[in-house]
């Protein structure tokens, strides 16, 4: 402080000391490190920054000093007022910090509660283990080829080369419909589906057939009067008995993974010759890996091509099938197959909607 | 059938390799040539003194309960047993044993189990006191000695010079055996006997085989009974030989009962078990007549009307005119192939036995045992062919049995009448074997493996030089008749194992047809919506119909019935899938369920009004398309329906607040859901249809066709099934929904919308669906959508009247819209619903 200057009032001027200044810094702090939220701090701002804070007031009297004097005063000013603003920043974002923290925490809830307004119901496992099958064998090159579940005895048996009369026709246990001599049966199987697709489509057939059959076997834990097959039928030039196992082999494994495979045991099939039991080696079987009855399988038999107008000197073919609920069964360990039919949601809603 | 394992061991010639060959090796052996194996079960298990025993005394104990024998029974020479010290050499070693059977009297030959002994089960015998007295062991029977399944009373052997007490009867009985129950396949008929499985076994073993059948048959001396056999095929041949002077009381040996019992046959008397044991060993299904009650010759015919038969389960059979039966002056006497007449039954006191022996056409067997319900052990090997050449084999066998063991004397004289024809031989390409199981088997294999079986066979060429053979089938194995059935058994003997596994060359697929796409994701969207899948029998009551209130001419009651049902009053194929489909939701609901809805996909049988009869299609060839067509036309229509049932709440209650109760609407959103799916729009009407309610009904249309209803059931139907409140319904045909292979693509347009709502004033009768349908069409192309949000009535908008609010949004594909155009739009919109309609917009 040095030098004369007129008019000089130093009560004006010591608003500009050193110590005024610091007073002002000190205040500041003060206030805004006591407000306790945004609100308060906004309410007290204006007294330490605002217009007539008292450090505004002492910039406007820098004026007043002596003009060597005023570039020192108006250092300290600015230093002062930094001091301030960076009080109340730093209590701002403190006080913002706390009030987010606040309002997300009051807006916490409960995530464990549950919200099953609609919940997703499900297909059957019979449904989407058909699909399953259909989706292996189209990817094969196969087609899924349909047909109707009352069938006429032609598709059913004769054009199988069952003989009327024959015990093989008799042990099907069949549902009769309709009059006596109406020709009407419910599929026992689903190999009238085969004929057909023999009949309607050109030649090579590569089809599986899934499908709703019928047997008038009482209902219980190993039985039921409706269940469901996927017959394959395949009808080339040059198709062996070593395609089949192959085939099968394929298939196996893309049901019960890499492990499994099949075995062939002689066996009769009227539609089939040479015919076989066809067994899978799965690896989840209860008391450890075995052998699995599966199915039956084998080559054409000619009279079942020729039935459908195909010479057989030209053409031979496999053909091979399987129950679902079996393979249900067997894969995921039911005991009871009642429970298929019964219809009772809490069975089909764990297996969601796919296979 | 069921077998011992030594009796067909028996046949066998054995090598050093198989000398000790065990019943499980038999039944893998079995198991690899395509008989399949029932069970393998070890008789016995016995062990320690087990002996035969001649009872010697008995002693009636009568103050108990039951009778109760005191037996004191000789069980062998002193010197037989080691514990000799109170017995003089060479004196009857006796024991005292209690009883609680009484078949038997003193001087049989039984089974001792004696102290130390251990029967199976682990059933240890020891010296124990019972009913006052001290038991020394135990008389058995068969079953308890794990002879079989008989427990009718204790074993009693036959006196026979071979057997004398004392002997071990672990070895007598043969309890080291084992015996195998196989079920051949039914082309197999010859391995129904001893010696069709025996040769089985020999083929898969590769030995040797002594075909008990090759016994020497002496050339006949006149015929035995004169016969007439018919005229059709229904006796291809029929034998008949005489054995006289029988003794009624001669015993079946003991040879022939073990293997009756251990067959699950049961002994009746020397004479039949001697046919039965024949039928066991060769195949031959036999029939003993006592000659004296025979009146005249015999007829081989069919029956006439009205005539009957008591048939030797003492039923009296009405005689249908397919039947083949036996007659003699009397009329009939026997149920040919199926079972003798009880008339001329061989009795207690019969000494004059006419055996026959026959081949009968196995079609008419079947048919005669499938409409008197009598399948018997005869008519299950004729059903399935019986060797031809038998007849006067197992005749000989017989009488020399019944004179070996009845002392009879066979008369010289045999009928055989009818000439079996010969199997026809097959030629095949020599390596069409190797061609069918993709293999190349050594050289000779094919001819060698049709050797063993029985064949004659000739190789050859054909005119092109490739090798030939001929097979000549031997005569039990009439199912060789054509190539593929001579490649089977080279096949099989060689091993299915060592074919190999070879993936075809795949053709090109064209994945999943349109239609099974679609009803996979119909599926699928139902299961996401919240529907389970389910899959009921088709077989529905009659009384359902009436529970659905369907008026007497509805088309739903025309139905087919199934004519042998599991459940007599359950004998209908359904026409929907709503019977299937409300049954399991009302067992949901009776296990506790509350809030239920499932859907299943199926096919429906729909009976045509004027269904033609099937026709009689040939297999010989393909079928005309005229065939083809028939066929169709007499199968009823089975289109794939798709259903949803629900009960309860479709939206459920929860923490956060009350749930929303399956409503028509859900029903009505379920059938939107499918048509979504299906890529076709559905057109919804009110209607009325049993068995909805008649205000909450909903007709499904596609393109103006209707495919299906939906909405809440009636009151009636949910009482009279028992169901839920307000269970609403929903059923469609699928196969009526066209199949859209493309669906249309919109323009979507990068310019901001104008919104404008709109509140109509209707009629209460005015469909929302209608007057939806003419705000879209009033709109014009501007109007690219709207969205009903409030339906509401009150006596605001007046008495039969409701106000329907849109939210109308429009927006045009190449500019931005003014609210100026957005406005003309919605004019031109209000004021086709006001023409069409009498809609007034709500101030």
């Amino acid at each position: 402080m040095s030098g004369a200057n007129d008019p000089y009032d130093p009560k004006e001027v010591a608003a500009l000391t050193p110590d005024v200044l610091q007073a002002a810094v000190e205040k500041a702090r003060e206030e805004f490190g006591s407000a306790a939220d945004l609100d308060a701090l906004a309410s007290v701002k204006p007294a330490h920054l605002g217009d007539r804070s008292p450090l505004l007031q002492a910039r406007r009297e820098i004026g007043a000093l002596p003009p060597k004097a005023r570039a020192e005063a108006g250092k300290r000013v600015n230093e002062a007022q930094a001091l301030v603003k960076a009080a109340y920043d730093e209590r701002l974002a403190r006080l913002k910090v706390e009030r987010d923290e606040r309002v997300l925490r009051e807006e916490g809830v409960d995530v464990t509660l549950p919200w099953d307004k609609l919940p997703r119901g499900a297909r059957h496992p019979i449904t989407t283990l058909a699909e399953r099958v259909g989706d292996v064998f189209t990817g094969m090159g196969y087609e899924i080829a349909e047909g109707p579940e009352l069938e006429a005895e032609w598709f059913n048996f004769d054009a199988l080369n069952f003989k009327k009369d024959h015990p093989a026709r008799t042990m099907q246990d069949t549902f009769y419909v309709g009059a006596p001599d109406s020709g009407l049966v419910l599929r026992t199987h689903t190999s009238p589906v085969q004929i057909r697709s023999l009949v309607e489509r050109e030649l090579p057939v590569y089809v599986v057939c899934p499908g709703r059959t019928f047997r008038t076997d009482e209902l219980d834990a190993t039985h039921t009067p409706v269940f469901h097959q996927v017959e394959g039928l395949a009808v080339d030039k040059g198709l062996t008995m070593a395609h089949l196992k192959g085939t099968l082999d394929a298939f196996a494994k893309a049901m019960f993974g890499a492990e499994a495979h099949v075995r062939l045991r002689p066996s009769f099939f009227p539609f089939t010759e040479p015919s076989a039991e066809l067994d899978v080696w799965f690896t989840a079987k209860k008391g450890g890996p075995g052998w699995v009855e599966w199915g039956g399988c084998g080559m054409v038999n000619p009279n079942v091509l020729r039935a459908c107008g195909v010479d057989p000197e030209v053409y031979s073919g496999f053909a091979f099938g399987m129950g679902l609920e079996r393979t249900l069964q067997f894969r995921d360990g039911i005991p009871d197959m009642r429970d298929m039919v019964e219809g009772d949601v809490r069975f089909t809603l764990p297996f969601g909607t796919e296979a | 059938m069921r077998i011992p394992v030594s009796w067909l061991v028996q046949q066998l010639e054995l090598t050093e390799d198989h000398r000790d060959i065990g019943a499980n090796e038999i039944a893998e052996a079995f198991i690899r040539v395509g008989i399949e194996v029932e069970s393998v079960d070890p008789l016995g298990p016995v062990t320690g003194p087990v002996v035969v025993g001649r009872v010697a005394q008995i002693e009636e104990l009568t103050e108990f309960k039951k009778p109760i024998r005191y037996c004191t029974v000789e069980i062998g020479d002193s010197e037989d047993v080691d514990d000799t010290d109170d017995a003089e050499d060479g004196a009857p070693l006796t024991t005292q044993v209690v009883c609680g059977a009484t078949n038997f009297v003193e001087g049989d030959l039984v089974i001792v189990a004696l102290p130390g002994a251990v029967l199976p089960g682990d059933f240890v015998i020891s010296e124990r006191k019972t009913y006052g007295k001290v038991s020394r062991g135990m008389i058995c029977a068969a079953d308890e000695l794990g002879l079989g399944d008989d427990h009718s009373g204790i074993l009693v052997l036959p006196v026979d010079d071979e057997i004398a007490p004392g002997d071990d009867a672990i070895e007598l009985l043969g309890l080291g055996d084992s015996v195998i129950e196989l079920a051949p396949t039914p082309d197999r008929g010859y391995c129904l006997s001893m010696r069709g499985l025996a040769r089985e076994l020999a083929c898969a073993l590769d030995l040797g085989f002594a075909d008990p059948a090759a016994i020497e048959v002496p050339a006949a001396e006149a015929r035995a009974i004169a016969v007439t056999l018919p005229e059709d095929d229904a006796c291809s041949r029929f034998a008949v030989r005489r054995v006289t002077g029988v003794d009624p009381t001669a015993p079946t040996p003991w040879f022939i009962r073990r293997t009756l019992m251990l067959a699950g046959v049961r002994s009746i008397s020397l004479a039949v078990d001697i046919t039965n044991f024949v039928m066991l060993e060769l195949g031959q299904p036999m029939h003993a007549f006592d000659t004296s009650r025979v009146r005249g010759g015999l007829t081989v015919r069919r029956a006439r009307a009205g005539e009957k038969l008591v048939t030797l389960d003492d039923v009296e059979r009405k005689l249908d005119p397919d039947d083949v039966i036996i007659s003699d002056d009397s009329g009939p006497i026997s149920l040919a192939g199926v079972m003798g007449g009880a008339s001329t039954e061989v009795r207690a006191d019969s000494t004059d036995i006419l055996l026959e022996a026959a081949v009968w056409d196995p079609a008419s067997i079947a048919r005669t045992v499938r409409r008197h319900k009598l399948p018997s052990e005869a008519s299950r090997r004729y059903e399935r062919v019986v060797d031809p050449a038998l007849p006067p084999v197992a005749l000989e066998r017989a009488a020399r049995l019944l004179r070996q063991y009845g002392e009879g004397s066979i008369q010289p004289g045999r009928t055989d009448e009818g000439t079996p024809q010969a199997s026809a031989p097959v030629t095949m390409a020599m390596n069409l074997p190797d061609k069918v199981a993709g293999i190349g088997y050594a050289r000779g294999v094919t001819a060698a493996r049709l050797q063993q079986i029985g064949c004659r066979v000739e190789v050859g060429a054909a005119a092109d030089g490739t090798p030939e053979v001929t097979a000549y089938p031997p005569s039990w194995r009439a199912d060789l008749s054509q190539p593929a059935d001579l490649v089977e058994e080279v096949l099989r003997l060689q091993g299915y194992e060592t074919i190999p596994s070879k993936l075809p060359a795949a053709p090109a697929g064209r994945g999943l047809s349109p239609a099974q796409r679609r009803r996979r994701h119909v599926s699928r969207a139902l299961a996401e919506q919240g529907h389970v899948e389910v899959l009921p029998f088709p077989f529905v009551a009659p009384s359902v119909w009436d529970a659905f209130g369907l008026a007497a001419d509805d088309v739903r009651r025309r139905t087919v019935a199934v004519r042998n049902p599991l459940e007599a009053d359950r004998d209908q194929l359904a026409t929907t899938l709503l019977p299937g489909l409300l049954d399991t939701l009302a067992r949901n609901v009776s296990r506790g369920a509350r809030d239920v809805s499932l859907f299943h996909i199926g096919q429906v049988v729909l009976p045509r009004a004027d269904a033609a009869a099937v026709p009689d299609v040939p297999v010989t060839g393909r079928p005309t398309e005229e065939q083809f067509a028939a066929l169709a036309a007499a199968l009823p229509a089975q289109p794939t329906h798709v259903a949803v049932v629900l009960a309860g709440n479709h939206q459920r209650t929860g923490w956060w607040g009350q749930g929303e109760p399956a409503s028509w609407a859900d029903a009505v959103q379920a059938a939107r859901v499918v048509a979504e799916v299906a890529g076709v729009e559905l057109t919804v009407s009110a209607d009325v249809l049993a068995p909805w309610h008649p205000g909450r009904c909903a007709r499904l249309s596609v393109g103006g066709f209707p495919v299906g209803h939906a909405g809440e059931l009636h009151p009636n139907v949910v009482e009279a099934l028992g169901l839920p409140k307000r269970t609403c319904a929903m059923e469609l045909d699928l196969d009526l929904l066209p199949l859209r292979e493309r669906k249309v693509v919109p323009v979507v347009s990068p310019y901001p919308p104008v919104l404008l709502d709109v509140a109509l004033v209707v009629d209460d009768e005015v469909p929302a669906a209608e007057l939806t349908e003419t705000l879209r069409g009033g709109g014009g192309a501007l109007l690219e959508g709207l969205n009903l949000f409030d339906v509401f009535s009150g006596t605001q908008v007046g008495e039969g009247k409701r106000s329907l609010a849109y939210s109308l949004r429009f927006r045009a594909p190449d500019r931005t819209l003014t609210v100026e155009e957005a406005t003309t739009a919605r004019d031109a919109a209000v004021a086709a619903a006001t023409e069409r309609h009498g809609a007034t917009l709500r101030g």
